[in-house]
């Protein structure tokens, strides 16, 4: 059957196993695109015409926040498969996006910021972008907060599922804010329709950076998979089989 | 209807629900939602005398004036249109300069003038190496399509379409 594979991924044991074994594929390639889109972005990659070498922190800040939105995407699927497929591993999947998708949209904010002070003049502002993504980091933090409101993972499962559907609305909301309204928020330079407004030797480390935190996201997420499914099958005795050296 | 079927109704209509929701209040806040007024839309005098907001638009070119001996710097806005001229006391953002885009905290005197409490400037989204491309001044030469198809690419463009009517 061209589903079992879907199906097998359902069992815990075999989750474990498999998040196991790919984790260092991910983890490698990541650590290797990090550093070498680190040294091409802030080394190699030539300054801005107007910004100088401030813009370079923006190897850090749009990655960042395209992975806020991927986490996000990500965990909302993952429920959405655990609330209609009554998937445990998929709610496990759900509830270890939750803290690394509130990091990197921490991240984001925080880089922005930083970057906005010189540039922008302001930390901060009540912009749509800005704002929308500062939602974002309350649904994720709502989410965790939610989680563990309830003593039955069931329940928490099911409950925290629907409030990271619901959430995921503000998705296309963030990215389209700068289009949408007038912001102070520059419109996008790489995710658009169109050619990206950067020559390629500033483009190409920036794009090693999205790949390597995509890979970086990736490989966070099978370890917190492997500690989320540990802890919900504490009792099972494949965990023992599973730990044994 | 299985029971599955049944939950992925229910997502999908949580999704629609939620969507259509959303949809609704982000169009009835759309005319609220502006961040900054175009000097074209102070002009149409939507705005009450002496309320604070942010004007937007870009730096004229050659209109920045320094007052020696103090922090005043004179300038004047425009969206290509109409301008509006503005008076500010304080230290102004990196990006800050004749042709990009700013946006500007204050209020209008009854003379006409701007007067800033607060200047930030907006980056316009381009990135080059200095020295390339300078006779070409990339910021101001893309049109703006309509349909959304392409992003608002520049300050400008922006401009021009809030201009056209879009808030």
């Amino acid at each position: 059957m061209a589903w079992t594979w879907f199906h097998r991924l359902a069992s815990p044991p075999h989750i474990y196993r498999v998040a196991g074994r790919l984790m260092p594929w991910l983890a490698w390639p990541a650590a290797v695109l990090i550093v070498a889109g680190l040294i091409g972005g802030l080394v190699l990659a030539p300054p801005d015409y107007q910004q100088g070498d401030g813009y370079r922190i923006i190897y850090v800040h749009a990655p960042s926040a395209w992975m806020s939105l991927l986490v996000y995407t990500t965990m909302a699927v993952a429920a959405a498969i655990g609330l209609i497929w009554r998937m445990k591993v998929a709610h496990a999947v759900a509830a270890s996006c939750a803290p690394i998708g509130a990091s990197f949209t921490f991240a984001a904010l925080v880089t922005g910021s930083l970057w906005g002070a010189p540039m922008w003049g302001t930390y901060w502002q009540w912009d749509p972008r800005l704002t929308s993504e500062l939602i974002l980091l309350l649904l994720y933090l709502g989410y965790m907060g939610l989680r563990s409101a309830f003593d039955d993972l069931q329940r928490a499962d099911r409950a925290s599922a629907v409030l990271a559907i619901v959430g995921v609305v503000n998705v296309p909301i963030i990215h389209y804010s700068v289009i949408w309204w007038n912001s102070l928020h520059q419109a996008p330079s790489v995710m658009r329709l169109g050619k990206p407004t950067m020559p390629p030797s500033m483009l190409f480390p920036l794009l090693m950076m999205l790949v390597g935190f995509t890979l970086f996201f990736g490989a966070l997420l099978l370890v917190r998979l492997r500690g989320e499914v540990l802890s919900r099958e504490r009792t099972a005795s494949w965990i023992r089989e599973a730990l044994r050296p | 209807m299985t029971p599955r079927r049944r939950r992925l109704v229910l997502v999908l209509g949580i999704l629609v629900g939620v969507g259509v929701a959303g949809a609704l209040a982000l169009s009835a806040f759309r005319r609220n939602v502006t961040f900054y007024f175009i000097p074209s839309q102070v002009a149409q005098g939507n705005l009450h005398p002496g309320q604070q907001f942010r004007l937007g638009g870009l730096v004229e070119k050659g209109s920045v004036s320094r007052q020696p001996g103090s922090m005043q710097v004179h300038f004047t806005v425009t969206d290509l249109k109409r301008q509006i001229p503005v008076v500010y006391d304080g230290v102004l953002p990196d990006l800050f300069r004749e042709g990009a885009g700013v946006i500007a905290l204050g209020r209008m005197l009854p003379d006409g003038t701007f007067q800033a409490q607060e200047v930030l400037a907006k980056h316009d989204q381009y990135y080059k190496p200095p020295g390339i491309g300078q006779k070409l001044d990339i910021r101001h030469g893309e049109p703006r399509d309509p349909a959304l198809d392409q992003p608002p690419a520049t300050a400008s463009a922006a401009l021009s379409q809030a201009a056209a009517g879009r808030p």
